[in-house]
């Protein structure tokens, strides 16, 4: 799974901020994460350990902000939540829906010193 | 210090996870705060991406990333490709397999230069590893490079490598719900070639149903018919790469 990779991104992306905004622990970390941004919650909650042992986020608590899919119906035009990419519209229940948000997957902020 | 992406030189193509040490206490700082970022997981990925991208377009170079399941028949349609492009166009090959070179020796043997990029555990190619596999392949203006990803429907959806085209492979011994299971993957894909189609009078596919999934995933991609055994349906993917090469921009 992916999910490790995106961690080690993140740390490898918080490293390079630290020396820029000079900061050297981090306390906690709050992810924005879609429904449809295609990974697991748990297993990123799993592979934070892994990833940030050794580094400056070592111990960090870690949140992650769950974010909704959501789409617009391309048949009758409603703004529509979603499930997954390939959900009918839940309003006409025949249109494709063309997603505008819920593929999140970003760090929002950290609390540092 | 590598000159692409500032790794430090380790220009090597086994991947490994980049380690630094912790940054050292620089000069007064302020105590405990919230620092707003914003930004994707991806971010280096993305950047090392676009790195690669702007040096293909400046080469002319029409980057493809070979996506499907183990065993869909990436490398034997690359085989067929090659032979069928011999003389006209130039191809290289990047293999991504979390073990073995079998692949890259396959296309060897069908005429094209290949690296071999092994990814351990790793599920998937990054941006960085196909950098320096594409530095040190050094391909001529006008090539197409062929990036054969890990045989994985899943993670090589987010990772970006800089290809002009994502192009998913879906033999139809694998069943046509594929699309709905991954949507991810189909979505991120610009063509779908359905391999295997020699295969139909022998396997349970429904046509009709897979089409029609993957329109509801991506309506946008396109779909060839392909049997990279027997070479049906291979002069439509052979036109579809021709015409997507780019014209060499003039400096
Ligand atoms: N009948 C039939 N068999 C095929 C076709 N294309 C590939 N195969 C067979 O499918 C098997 C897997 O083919 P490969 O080309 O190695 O598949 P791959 O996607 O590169 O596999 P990995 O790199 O391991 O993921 C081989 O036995 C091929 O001979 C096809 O069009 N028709
Ligand atoms: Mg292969
Ligand atoms: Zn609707
Ligand atoms: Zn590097």
């Amino acid at each position: 799974m992916h999910e490790l990779s995106l961690m080690e991104g993140l740390v490898q992306g918080i490293q390079e901020e630290a020396l820029h905004q000079k900061f050297t622990r981090v306390h906690h970390v709050r992810l924005e994460v879609g429904r449809l941004a295609g990974v697991e919650v748990e297993a990123l909650r799993f592979a934070f350990g892994p990833a940030t042992e050794g580094t400056l986020m070592e111990g960090a608590h870690l949140e992650i902000l769950e974010r909704p899919g959501q789409g617009v119906c391309q048949a009758c035009g409603q703004e529509v939540e979603v499930e997954t990419r390939f959900d009918l519209c839940p309003v006409c229940g025949e249109g494709f829906v063309a997603i505008t948000s819920g593929t999140e997957l970003r760090v929002k902020d950290l609390d540092v010193d | 210090m590598c000159t692409t992406c500032g790794c430090g030189g380790e220009a090597r193509l086994e991947h490994q996870p980049h380690s630094h040490a912790h940054p050292d206490q620089g000069p007064a700082r302020p105590g405990r705060r919230r620092i707003s970022l914003e930004q994707s997981l991806l971010a280096k990925n993305d950047a090392l991406a676009a790195l690669n991208r702007q040096a293909f377009l400046a080469r002319g170079i029409l980057a493809l990333n070979l996506v499907s399941s183990p065993g869909s028949g990436k490398t034997t349609l690359l085989e067929q490709t090659i032979l069928r492009l011999r003389g006209r166009v130039p191809v290289v090959v990047i293999e991504g397999d979390q073990q073995t070179s079998q692949d890259a020796d396959r296309i060897r043997a069908a005429g094209a230069p290949a690296i071999q990029i092994n990814t351990g555990k790793g599920c998937h190619l990054d941006a960085h590893m196909v950098g320096h596999a594409f530095e040190s392949l050094a391909p001529a203006e006008g090539t197409v490079l062929m990036i054969e990803n890990v045989g994985n429907l899943v993670c090589p959806a987010a990772f970006d490598l800089g290809e002009a085209h994502k192009v998913v492979i879906l033999s139809v011994t694998e069943g046509e719900d594929k699309p709905l299971k991954y949507p991810d993957m189909f979505a991120a894909a610009d063509l779908m070639l359905l391999n295997k189609v020699d295969l139909l009078p022998h396997v349970r596919f429904d046509m009709e149903r897979c089409l029609g999934y993957a329109r509801r995933v991506n309506p946008a991609m396109e779909v060839l018919r392909v049997s990279a055994q027997s070479g049906e349906g291979l002069e439509g993917w052979i036109h579809w790469i021709e015409a997507h090469r780019p014209s060499l921009q003039k400096a």
